[in-house]
């Protein structure tokens, strides 16, 4: 298990960098590298060069202003969680993140890096999703931005080109009204999950005005789905059981080692009905918290 | 192939070392392999097990996950650094040996190191918070039931430690746990 030979180059600045991943097709980056590793030493990828950003200077910032939470290409997953700013900001994030891996992980692993791995089964992607958040990348010839409905094209692949670096994500703060909740069921804590559940509730006095829903491990690509009209203005067993099956349409949950594909359709349910209680709970308490 | 090779700065338990590997070498391997510090045990290979964990700049993390090549300018501690520095066990070190956190002893360097580190964040765990701080290690030897009573444990002695090695023996300090000699008695009542 150890991973076939390969060009390395560990750039000063970010310039270098994009000329080194645009001067070879097979160039892969490497940030703080927990999934690629593992890849590499399987030898499931074999990319020719390595571009290592970790010694690029300012990338590892974490900043939330009016538009909600920016992450740096360099910031570890333990920074973004323990960031009181981006609690407070878009509370989803930090919840989600409690949900990723093992400390130890997250003190390598970083946010933007997971997302650009684009693995459905891993949170942050779904997180971006659902939040409508986006990616800046940028290349020798210039950045440009992806939105994160544009993001992900298929299993582990994301629409981030071969000679792009993904320098930051942005995550839009939590509106007025709103609230969140998130859920998953792993077979052991800190596991991939079988099945995960974010949602976001906008709620005016009692009535739920808007309901958007994540999904992830349960299609090839992160899933968001609007349940608003599902609802039909409440959250009750069965507003949130119609919420379910409605989701179930645009999911495709796959049988493997862990779990058949009826039980990740009864997670669905289950925790479909759970994270919008969660949410509007969390909407509700927060108008209270405000007034 | 002729491999490229790179020299490699690395600062491990505050000693600097020069080395020469190619840029697929190992954390993990480098430290066993090159510097010959085979306390880090290297178990999976691909980050799940926890054994290869080493701390770098103070935070838990899987050396098997990394490249040499990529901790230049690090500080890297691994248990041979552990102890303290007369040569004696470390807090977490004795607690494992108080208790009998260990059989086969093969994932200890892991949970010791990620144990230090999770101290230094939560000096005085609950039980729970103790279960959470070794729950990214496997062990298959001891149920984990031992390993959590020497968390416990080893912030007692951490504790008494403190007070030593700052001489304070006037009371006016914190009362976590230094009243309890008892060493073997049962832990994990502590309140948060």
């Amino acid at each position: 298990m150890k991973p076939a030979p390969f060009a390395y180059v560990r750039p000063q600045g970010l310039q270098h960098a994009l000329e080194a991943l645009a001067a070879d097709p097979g160039a892969k980056v490497l940030a703080g590298g927990q999934s690629l590793v593992p890849l590499l030493s399987m030898r499931l990828a074999a990319p020719s060069t390595l571009v290592d950003i970790n010694g690029l200077p300012d990338l590892d910032q974490v900043r939330v202003d009016d538009a909600g939470v920016h992450v740096a290409a360099l910031a570890r997953h333990a920074d973004v969680l323990a960031s009181p700013d981006v609690r407070r900001v878009q509370p989803l994030v930090t919840l989600a993140l409690s949900h990723v891996a093992h400390a130890t992980i997250r003190n390598r692993g970083t946010t933007v890096g997971s997302i650009v791995h684009a693995d459905a089964a891993a949170e942050m992607p779904m997180v971006l999703a659902l939040l409508g958040g986006s990616v800046t990348v940028t290349s020798t010839s210039g950045p440009r931005t992806i939105h994160a409905s544009e993001l992900y094209a298929g299993p582990l692949e994301s629409t981030v080109r071969h000679d792009e670096i993904a320098v930051g994500a942005s995550f839009p703060g939590l509106g007025a009204g709103e609230g969140v909740g998130f859920e998953e069921v792993a077979r052991r804590h800190g596991d991939y999950a079988l099945a995960g559940v974010g949602a976001v509730v906008r709620v005016d006095g009692d009535a739920v005005t808007a309901a958007r829903v994540g999904f992830l491990s349960l299609s090839d690509v992160p899933v968001v789905v609007d349940v608003t009209d599902a609802l039909g203005g409440v959250v009750s067993p069965s507003s949130t059981a119609a919420a379910g099956e409605l989701a179930l349409g645009h999911l495709d949950p796959a049988e493997d080692l862990h779990a058949t594909a009826a039980y990740r359709r009864q997670l669905v349910r289950v925790l479909t009905a759970r994270v919008l209680g969660a949410a509007f709970e969390d909407a509700v308490s927060r108008v209270r918290g405000a007034a | 192939m002729n491999e490229e090779l790179f020299d490699v700065r690395l600062r491990v338990n505050g000693v600097a070392h020069t080395l020469r590997v190619p840029a697929r070498r190992l954390l993990s391997d480098a430290l066993r392999h090159d510097l010959a510090l085979t306390g880090t045990h290297v178990g999976c290979e691909h980050g799940v097990c926890g054994a290869c964990t080493v701390l770098v700049d103070g935070r838990p993390m899987r050396s098997c996950l990394m490249f040499a090549v990529s901790a230049v300018d690090a500080e890297i501690t691994t248990v041979e650094g552990l102890t303290n520095s007369d040569g004696s066990l470390g807090p977490v070190q004795q607690a494992f040996a108080e208790c009998h956190g260990l059989q086969c002893g093969f994932c200890t360097p892991g949970f010791l190191t990620t144990i230090t580190a999770g101290l230094r964040d939560t000096p005085t765990p609950t039980e729970g918070e103790a279960r959470e701080m070794v729950a990214g290690n496997l062990c298959r030897c001891t149920g984990y039931t031992n390993i959590v009573r020497s968390v416990l444990r080893a912030s007692e002695i951490a504790g008494e430690q403190a007070v030593v090695s700052t001489g304070s023996t006037d009371g006016s300090g914190s009362t976590d746990g230094s009243g309890s000699t008892d060493g073997s008695g049962s832990t994990g009542s502590e309140a948060p």
